[in-house]
């Protein structure tokens, strides 16, 4: 052929004899090792097409001398994870709060399972560690908004608060300004009332008296003659220095304006009760659990 | 100006369908931009009324301007190639290129610092990561595609493009639908199909171009003046024909009405992913690979001046590469509701394209003998072969990452991401510019401003890419290690925000890589702009000399 007349100086090999545009091509054999890779490569895919389930038929497909399937390979996985705990978690199911607390293998396998629920479920409001954020409970402190026995964060973790669940904490602090119960003086002035409760600075002219006339008609009954809260309306303790939504003097006045009402979805319809219960375990144990 | 011409002026058969066409689409638009029923619909009737309007307004007026003889095929006995198409697709490369590198910059220092998604809806990460997607693969990577396929098969076919409007409507009306994809992306249009998130009306605007595209490519190959077809063609054919059955196979949607955008997918469930991961994993195959194949076919053997290494080899792995890449697509579905035997042939087939994948890399690379010194002065060969190594790279780790157990620690974390980039910055990224550090100065005759700046460019964006890629694979790995880690009672050991806030010095390093890597680019635009200013001064010169003597 003339094609093997046209030889490459560089290489010594023939080209194809066709040119584009100045381009021409060697006429190289396939690389062994190339072609031999190549070759590998489909006997290894034929090779597990025989052992694995491969090809489709008319209703359904080869199986594969393994008989492997995803499905089996889960539920085998399940399994394992049921022999691992299975027994562990049905004591666990059956044992009531103050059993598990007696208890210091329930009390780790409790807490075990509570910590990867709660920072799967919890942890965006409440944060990782539990430490909260404005509008969200700190976890670690001992202040408890709805009471912080076991039973009672079990509670408020089964059904939540504002959360339009049967049975859910249900009060909300009342928007004085908003609603027209109190002149916007008269916020101001309860506003550095309730700061002066826990020793921080009032306004210059800040009449205390009035202050203290205004929050004894209108906060008392909730949040108690002393203001130290009350845990069966979820009141916080106004005295103990610890703040949900902050304590400056315009956070008060727009909490006292429009009232607060942030919500906590009940969890009893989303994780199982043994779930829930470990979590309030969890929860109870990191740091303020009455 | 115009000198009497002999033949009588008529217009071409594009002239006399196009004008009453686009007058029809425009009333039509019209129509829609008055009644239709959401915003961004709306919005994109009046753009497509405006472009309709000026569309056969331009070609009215060009069609009065024009000699009444077209554009010969031959001057002198040499090919009258036509550029004018190329150029600007060239440089809707580079610009489509610029801008997203730049919001692929913004989005992965979003993932670092969130506060950077501005809680403003247009900005958030969900709307700009398809932007981001679309501008580099479809809009930068596309008209990239489209240039150098125009200017390839004209020169190895030797002969005049076919059709005189036919590529101008190509290249102008691809990057139309760049821009409707693009705006609806931010207007929230979207049709929630990974690389194929236009709605309908986006889409069928792209089937009658990319329809058109593959006319002008075929007929300008059934015109050739040469005897065989080089095989730069054979995967630019490749790459046409099968994008335009992977966009017809994924798309059929019913829209909710003629004048909304929403519209819904024929497939359901199961099919769908399916679908979606046979047309998301060939967009790689056909677009990103075949296509830029092609591109290196062409480009390193021109700039090499070396003859391709192996005529055999080409044809052998074209042939395995095309036949294997469209069954990998159901490795990107591995334990998911996928059936078995589909997960083990997308598996199967994934490791037997690793061979005609490096069959590729091979005759890039091996094209270099003889002219191996040439890397240490053209810093444009050395990007155009560093390219060729990603492509290696990257189509070893994509059939090592189909394997189901690496696929078990790999998906869904950012080491597919980093996967993703060495083959986009590295292969896709780095041919195209070499592609278009030869393709403008030849487009305008000129030499390219400046060597040195490639050579700032190639080190600063290998670099960055080096950076990029490497930080997704330490937090992919961590993150996949993360996710599986048990507890000795069987609870995960990480939450996933714990692995989340792992990630983030990572983010930080992958942001400063792709700052690099964009730096780079805005070195290459310079340097392209000066390519071509250089020449119109000289014109302007020339110019000024000629005027007196007229």
């Amino acid at each position: 052929m003339t094609e093997h007349d046209d030889i490459d100086s560089v290489s010594g090999r023939s080209t194809t004899g066709h040119e584009w545009d100045g381009i021409k091509e060697l006429n190289t054999p396939l690389p062994r090792w190339w072609i031999l890779s190549f070759y590998a490569t489909i006997l290894w895919a034929i090779g597990y097409w025989i052992v694995y389930p491969a090809w489709p038929l008319i209703t359904s497909n080869t199986t594969g001398l393994f008989h492997y399937s995803t499905r089996a390979s889960v539920a085998e996985d399940l399994a394992d994870l049921e022999k691992l705990r299975g027994e562990k978690m049905a004591v666990l199911g059956n044992a009531s709060l103050a059993e598990i607390e007696k208890d210091p293998a329930l009390l780790a396998l409790a807490r075990a399972r509570g910590k990867t629920v709660f920072a799967d479920n919890c942890a965006p409001c409440h944060g990782s560690g539990g430490a909260g954020a404005k509008g969200y409970p700190n976890l670690n402190d001992d202040e408890w908004l709805w009471g912080g026995s076991l039973d009672q964060i079990l509670q408020t973790i089964q059904y939540g608060a504002r959360s339009g669940h049967a049975k859910t904490h249900d009060s909300q602090m009342l928007a004085f300004g908003r609603d027209g119960i109190l002149k916007k003086g008269e916020i101001v002035t309860v506003a550095n009332y309730v700061r002066s409760l826990s020793g921080l600075s009032t306004a210059p002219g800040f009449d205390a008296a009035a202050g203290k006339k205004l929050f004894t008609d209108n906060c008392t009954s909730c949040h108690g003659e002393n203001a130290k809260g009350n845990q069966e309306l979820g009141a916080p303790d106004l005295t103990d220095r610890i703040w949900l939504y902050g304590s400056d003097e315009a956070t008060l006045i727009e909490t006292i304006t429009n009232g607060r009402a942030g919500v906590m979805p009940a969890w009893s319809g989303r994780l199982d009760p043994v779930t829930v219960k470990a979590l309030a375990v969890y929860v109870h144990s990191l740091g303020g659990g009455k | 100006m115009t000198s009497p011409s002999p033949v009588a002026k008529s217009m071409t058969i594009g002239e006399a369908v196009l004008v009453p066409l686009f007058a029809a689409t425009a009333f039509l638009c019209l129509f829609g931009a008055a009644m239709g029923h959401d915003t961004a619909y709306v919005f994109h009737a009046s753009l497509a009324t405006v472009a309709s309007l000026a569309a056969a307004f331009v070609i009215l007026n060009h069609y009065y301007d024009r000699p009444a003889q077209l554009p010969p095929q031959e001057i002198n006995g040499r090919p009258n190639y036509n550029l004018g198409p190329i150029k600007f697709s060239a440089w809707m490369a580079v610009f489509w290129g610029i801008a997203g590198f730049a919001v692929g910059l913004l989005i992965a220092s979003q993932l670092a610092w969130p506060a950077l998604n501005f809680d403003l809806p247009w900005t958030s990460f969900g709307r700009l990561r398809p932007l981001h997607t679309s501008a580099v693969v479809f809009a930068f990577g596309g008209n990239v595609l489209i240039a150098t396929s125009f200017y390839v098969v004209q020169k190895t076919c030797r002969t005049r493009l076919a059709g005189e409007l036919a590529p101008w409507f190509v290249v102008v009306g691809y990057n139309f639908f760049i821009l409707i994809a693009g705006t609806g992306y931010l207007l929230g249009v979207t049709q929630s199909k990974e690389y194929a998130e236009p709605e309908w009306y986006a889409d069928l605007w792209l089937t009658i171009v990319w329809v058109t595209y593959l006319l002008v490519f075929l007929m300008t190959l059934v015109k050739r003046q040469e005897p065989h077809i080089f095989v730069a063609n054979w995967f630019y054919l490749a790459f046409i024909v099968t994008i335009a059955v992977l966009h017809l196979g994924n798309n059929p949607a019913l829209p909710v009405s003629l004048l909304g955008s929403k519209s819904y997918i024929a497939w359901g469930g199961v099919q769908d992913a399916m679908f979606q991961w046979w047309y998301g994993h060939n967009a790689v195959g056909f677009f990103l690979t075949a296509g830029f194949l092609a591109i290196m076919y062409y480009f390193i053997p021109k700039r090499a001046e070396r003859p391709v290494y192996s005529y055999r080899l080409s044809i052998i792995h074209f042939w395995a590469l095309i036949f294997l890449y469209i069954w990998a697509g159901p490795h990107h579905l591995h334990y998911t509701a996928l059936p078995d035997w589909a997960q083990t042939l997308g598996m199967t087939f994934s490791i037997m394209l690793w061979m005609p994948s490096w069959g590729g890399m091979i005759n890039g690379l091996m094209t270099l003998s003889g002219a191996w010194d040439r890397l240490r002065t053209d810093p444009v060969l050395r990007m155009l072969v560093v390219s060729v190594a990603f492509y290696g790279m990257a189509t070893f780790e994509g059939p090592m990452m189909s394997i189901k157990v690496v696929n078990s620690l790999s998906h869904y974390t950012d080491w597919t991401v980093g996967h993703v980039h060495s083959g986009a910055l590295g292969w896709v990224g780095f041919v195209s510019f070499g592609a278009l550090y030869c393709l403008i100065p030849w487009l305008w005759n000129r030499p390219l401003y400046s060597l040195k700046l490639v050579n700032w460019h190639f080190w600063i964006s290998t670099i960055g890419i080096v950076l990029y890629i490497s930080a997704m694979w330490v937090s992919g790995i961590l993150q996949g290690l993360m996710w599986r880690a048990y507890t000795s009672l069987g609870f995960l050991e990480y939450s996933f925000i714990e692995s989340v806030e792992a990630m983030h010095p990572f983010y930080i390093i992958r942001a400063a890589g792709g700052a690099l890597f964009l730096i780079g680019a805005l070195i290459m635009t310079f340097n392209l702009w000066m390519t071509v200013k250089a020449q119109s001064a000289d014109q302007a010169q020339g110019a000024g000399l000629l005027q007196p003597a007229e």
